[in-house]
């Protein structure tokens, strides 16, 4: 049984899923949705440990030995990011129940429930492949789930922002199947391991450096870094609560985990970073994220769509990381991928709560909600800190490491941008603050406290923001290790 | 290998501009996922175009034939995954600009963004 729980952790929400759909009763398909992410949760938690303790699990799928057959590998790196999928959706769905019930209407709820639970299956799909032609198949069910999910919005400009991610979305992933394709024609193989075996032979061809730049372009367009990042604001800020809970805090973490499996693990630190020089480029695009989507952020007047250019500011972090190719730098961008889960899942359910009171997230609409809604507004207060960086929280911790990743490499301007995107994040975190604390409550509306099941998920994201910020020692040895294994000095 | 003998591969350079360009520049919703249709083929051919070696037979086992040559068939099998991906997506894409056309009314996109506003 546990032989096998690489893949019972994809196959059984995949399972779930038609169940959830075929149900069609809104309480019982969310129940089966509970099971099926408690399960990954438990699957995701177990393997992790597992590969702790006695390193990389390879999984042959049907007993087809690799590099034929297709090939589930888990390591350190890609084990972290299954426990920070499975994590952010076992407390979703519970959170999803009430939200989801207002806000999406009845009929359509267990369709909900089941293209949700298919996300979740393919964002873990991702994460566990070691087979780039699957990565590409899970890619696709989680994002054709996600338009779904996000065209579920009440405000109809959700359609027109799901099929403007469902192109931009459709034109990654096929850059993504060309890279694909490209690289086995140059080495006849699929498997991740065995491509990085096969392309240092061919790696002076033409082939391979247009195979490296299709794949660059289609997984940052996928990862919503600046420039691609047009499709995310609007997904984000029309998408119903619970799905930009979710979606914010997984979908682009995971495609950050594919941008370091294939420039990493497939092609190689030094192929990557040497010979295509890779962080020329990836640098000065995640300090113009950093500096002018915290600057955009500041002039949003809806707070979703604030947070969902915080967050492509923050998706600069990680790359920033990335591209020291470093181990500092590395274990900062992999921390960051969590830490940022942990601060956006808890700021877009807090928002989810004032979605269930107020039924708006403008913040004209927001006077005085620090005193209806105390919990609320204090979880949110605790998460913009935590992207603010303020010690003790985890959003210090990851932006310690990066500013020492700096630092090591001597680049003391790009420390000082990393604190900058700080002071720029306290500006629009205060905006929202200011309006909430420091204004007059209007009576008439008689705006009460969000119930217990949104706050409880909520509340579990903002004592983890808090948890691993002073306890950090978990998390950073994950990420080193990550690091490490990924750089190959282990 | 001359430049006729490529002939594959340009149509799939030519298939993929087509499709990319009138995905970006055509404003009409349908319009757009047309190209973004056009936009796939051109990668299918692609990966059908790599599989195929010059003289190859279809990769059934043929007895006592050790010298036979066969396609590979691997790049075709993917391929029919990635159509029935694109099937998908199309399907996702249309039923999208029906919801657009009952909500909005319209699925020329600068007309919506007036709507929007």
């Amino acid at each position: 049984m546990t032989h096998h729980l690489p893949v019972l952790l994809v196959v059984v929400p995949l399972v779930a899923a038609p169940i959830a759909a075929l149900l069609n009763r809104p309480r019982l398909s969310w129940g089966v949705a509970v099971a099926a992410t408690l399960w990954a949760l438990y699957a995701a938690l177990e393997l992790l440990s597992q590969t702790m303790a006695t390193g990389a699990i390879h999984y042959e799928l049907g007993g087809w030995a690799a590099p034929y057959g297709i090939e589930y590998v888990v390591d350190p790196a890609n084990a972290w990011v299954v426990v920070i999928v499975a994590l952010i959706g076992a407390l979703v769905t519970p959170y999803a129940r009430k939200s989801v019930e207002q806000e999406i209407t009845e009929d359509r709820i267990p369709l909900f429930y089941a293209a949700f639970i298919l996300c979740l299956t393919g964002l873990l799909g991702i994460a566990v492949t070691g087979d780039v032609f699957n990565v590409f198949v899970f890619l696709e069910i989680s994002s054709l789930s996600a338009y779904a999910l996000i065209a579920l919005g009440n405000d109809r400009r959700a359609l027109t922002a799901s099929f403007q991610y469902l192109i931009m979305g459709s034109v990654g992933a096929t850059f993504i199947v060309i890279g694909i394709g490209l690289m086995y024609v140059m080495t006849g193989t699929l498997n991740m391991a065995d491509l990085a075996d096969r392309l240092p032979e061919v790696a002076s061809s033409r082939t391979i450096p247009v195979a490296f730049t299709f794949l660059t372009v289609g997984i940052t367009l996928k990862l919503a870094l600046f420039p691609l990042h047009l499709w995310l604001p609007n997904a984000y800020t029309y998408a119903p609560s619970a799905v930009t809970a979710f979606i914010a805090s997984t979908a682009t973490k995971v495609a950050v985990y594919l941008l370091l499996r294939f420039f990493f693990t497939i092609f190689g630190a030094t192929f990557s970073f040497d010979v295509m020089q890779l962080d020329r480029i990836l640098m000065p695009l995640a300090l113009i994220a950093i500096v002018t989507m915290s600057l955009v952020a500041i002039y949003q007047e809806n707070v979703k769509r604030l947070l969902a250019y915080s967050s492509v500011a923050q998706i600069g972090y990680m790359v920033l990381g990335i591209s020291f190719a470093s181990v500092l730098g590395l274990t900062a961008g992999i921390l960051h991928l969590f830490n940022h889960a942990l601060m956006k899942g808890a700021l877009f359910m807090s928002m989810g709560c004032v979605m269930y009171r107020v039924g708006s997230v403008r913040l004209e609409q927001m006077n005085g909600l620090g005193r209806a809604m105390p919990w609320t507004m204090a979880a949110f207060v605790v998460g913009g800190l935590s992207l603010i960086g303020v010690p003790l929280t985890v959003g210090f911790v990851s932006k310690w490491y990066l500013v020492q990743a700096a630092l090591e490499q001597g680049m003391w301007p790009v420390a000082g941008v990393v604190l900058l995107g700080s002071l720029l994040a306290l500006m629009y975190v205060w905006k929202v603050v200011e309006v909430a604390y420091f204004r007059e409550v209007d009576p008439e509306l008689g705006i009460s406290e969000a119930p217990l099941s949104l706050l409880a998920p909520t509340w579990v994201l903002v004592l983890g923001n808090l948890y691993f910020g002073i306890n950090a020692s978990d998390s950073v040895g994950v990420a080193t290790r990550a690091a490490e294994m990924l750089l190959g000095v282990l | 290998m001359t430049a006729l003998g490529l002939f594959n591969y340009w149509a799939v350079i030519f298939l993929m501009m087509v499709g990319f360009y009138t995905l970006i520049a055509r404003g009409n919703l349908v319009k757009k996922i047309i190209g973004l249709n056009i936009f796939q083929t051109s990668v299918f051919i692609l990966y059908i175009t790599m599989g195929k070696i010059a003289g190859g037979t279809a990769p059934i086992f043929v007895k006592g034939g050790e010298d036979v040559i066969y396609s590979n068939p691997i790049p075709h099998v993917l391929i029919l995954t990635a159509i029935v991906v694109g099937v998908a997506t199309s399907a996702v894409g249309l039923s999208l600009v029906i919801r657009i056309k009952e909500a909005f009314g319209t699925i020329e996109e600068d007309e919506i963004q007036d709507e929007s506003l």
